[in-house]
């Protein structure tokens, strides 16, 4: 490793990382539902070289459980995520360099976004849309976009008054051409760690809001849900089916973090340099 | 054929002082003026009002007796004192450069401008190494006008005399004004055909 620059080794890392990201998020797709029907004969039962993560109160394999909940937590919050962030960069460029009534609209609106309870927005909207995946990650991303499309507004206006963008106007060029390849690129750090920070949120409502019996139904069990169900049988001593999922959960969204950050430094050796 | 400040008046805000109050100025093509004044008295000012960067509150500026075109190339190019300010901190310098047009080897080579640099980032080069990427990248937009706002005050006396003796032959050549924005009393008489004080 000696021998590799520091950009080489970030990128093997980076590749390294998404490689694992996309085996769990795979493999967790690809197992099928009667892999995780159990049997009482094998309920309670703590991890051992059968069963890693343990057996739930109903005899299923808890690491299976865990892994394809993981890959609908992933989906949801992944997909959740990109619409929120896409809605950000648009708003905030809109807010931007739009007009100032048309600022001051955004604005206020994201200020009404915000100002209601995120839990409340996502059982609300996904309760109108009908429940499910689809009703979830509506809700989701319609409520995360706003602080991100904070940021990148207060980004774009910084951006505008640079003396290169001045310059660049004088050399004929014009607002789209000076957004595409002026501002654009200075915002994909900013879109690549939004979306990162949005990620444990999407999961995270998810969860809460699948507990509330809101989101997705039990028959689609996300991680959120396991882990509800397993805080039942806590108290029986059953230490491993919340502490096993609940650290998988930690370790993914660690991983997706760290993802974030490596690729940040890939994307934009200027600050990666500092 | 002249660029001219009409009666100006401008302040950087409602409650500020003005930094400019009646402020008339005319050159010519082929014309190289030098402009001196103390700090803070408003050359800079001058000089983004004159490239159409700021918009005076009274008065106006015409080129050719029309107002500066909105847009397109500005026949009217404005140096900036700090060249680090004036290029994308992420884009390489061959892409700063490209963002006036077509790379001119003469221009390169006439400026010292090693051809390895053009790979480089902003960042990697010295100031006076910039200044001239920002020099080039103006006279490469085939601007009429320049206006050189104290663009060798950072730069030793070699360099400085290099970068205007190429500025000055394009200048001819092309017939171009100048405006150079200057403290320095030996480089003014030395560029220019008329000076004037702002102070005064
Ligand atoms: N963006 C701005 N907002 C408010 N005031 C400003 C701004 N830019 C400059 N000024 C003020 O305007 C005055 C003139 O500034 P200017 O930069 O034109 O001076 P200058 O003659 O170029 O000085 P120097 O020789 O130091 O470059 C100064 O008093 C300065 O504080
Ligand atoms: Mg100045």
């Amino acid at each position: 490793m000696r021998n590799l620059n520091r950009r080489t080794q970030v990128v093997i890392l980076t590749a390294f990382m998404t490689i694992i990201l996309i085996a769990v998020f795979s493999f967790g797709l690809l197992i099928p539902d009667d892999a995780v029907v159990g049997s009482f004969l094998s309920a309670k039962q703590p991890p051992s070289l059968a069963h890693p993560f343990g057996t739930d109160a109903l005899g299923r394999d808890l690491f299976l459980r865990t892994l394809k909940g993981m890959a609908v937590s992933m989906t949801v919050g992944t997909a959740a995520s990109m619409i929120s962030a896409v809605i950000a960069v648009f708003v905030g460029i809109a807010a931007a360099t739009g007009s100032k009534c048309v600022d001051a609209l955004i604005n206020w609106f994201i200020d009404v976004v915000m100002g209601v309870p995120h839990t409340i927005l996502v059982i609300l909207i996904s309760f109108a849309l009908g429940r499910g995946l689809k009703g979830l990650l509506v809700g989701i991303a319609a409520t995360h976009w706003c602080s991100l499309a904070r940021l990148i507004r207060g980004e774009v206006l910084q951006l505008r008054s640079q003396q290169y963008v001045a310059v660049s106007r004088k050399l004929g060029k014009s607002g789209g051409w000076i957004l595409v390849h002026h501002l654009l690129p200075h915002l994909v750090p900013q879109f690549v760690v939004g979306l990162i920070l949005l990620f444990p949120h999407a999961i995270l409502h998810e969860a809460s809001v699948s507990f509330l019996g809101f989101g997705l139904p039990p028959e689609q069990p996300a991680i959120g849900i396991i882990l509800s169900e397993s805080m039942r049988y806590i108290q029986t001593g059953m230490w491993w089916s919340a502490v096993l999922p609940g650290l998988t959960l930690v370790l993914i969204v660690l991983l997706v973090d760290k993802l974030g950050d490596n690729l940040r430094m890939i994307m934009d050796p200027y600050s990666a340099q500092d | 054929m002249a660029l001219e400040a009409k009666n100006i008046y401008f302040r950087y805000g409602r409650k500020q002082p003005w930094i400019l109050e009646d402020c008339t100025l005319k050159i010519d093509r082929g014309e190289r003026l030098a402009v001196s004044a103390p700090s803070g008295y408003g050359k800079t000012t001058l000089a983004l009002l004159l490239a159409g960067y700021l918009k005076p509150e009274k008065g106006e500026i015409l080129l050719d007796d029309k107002p500066l075109p909105a847009k397109g190339i500005c026949p009217v190019q404005l140096i900036y004192q700090h060249p680090e300010k004036a290029v994308n901190p992420r884009w390489r310098l061959k892409r700063v450069l490209e963002e006036s047009g077509k790379l001119r080897e003469d221009v390169l080579d006439a400026f010292g401008i090693e051809r390895a640099w053009l790979d480089r980032f902003p960042r990697e080069l010295s100031g006076g190494e910039l200044q001239r990427f920002c020099v080039a990248r103006a006279l490469m937009s085939g601007a009429d006008y320049l206006i050189c706002d104290e663009i060798s005050t950072m730069l030793d006396v070699i360099t400085q005399a290099q970068i205007w003796n190429v500025v000055l032959e394009e200048a001819d050549k092309r017939n171009m004004g100048i405006i150079a924005v200057t403290h320095n009393k030996h480089l003014a008489e030395r560029i220019a055909t008329r000076m004037i004080d702002l102070s005064e």
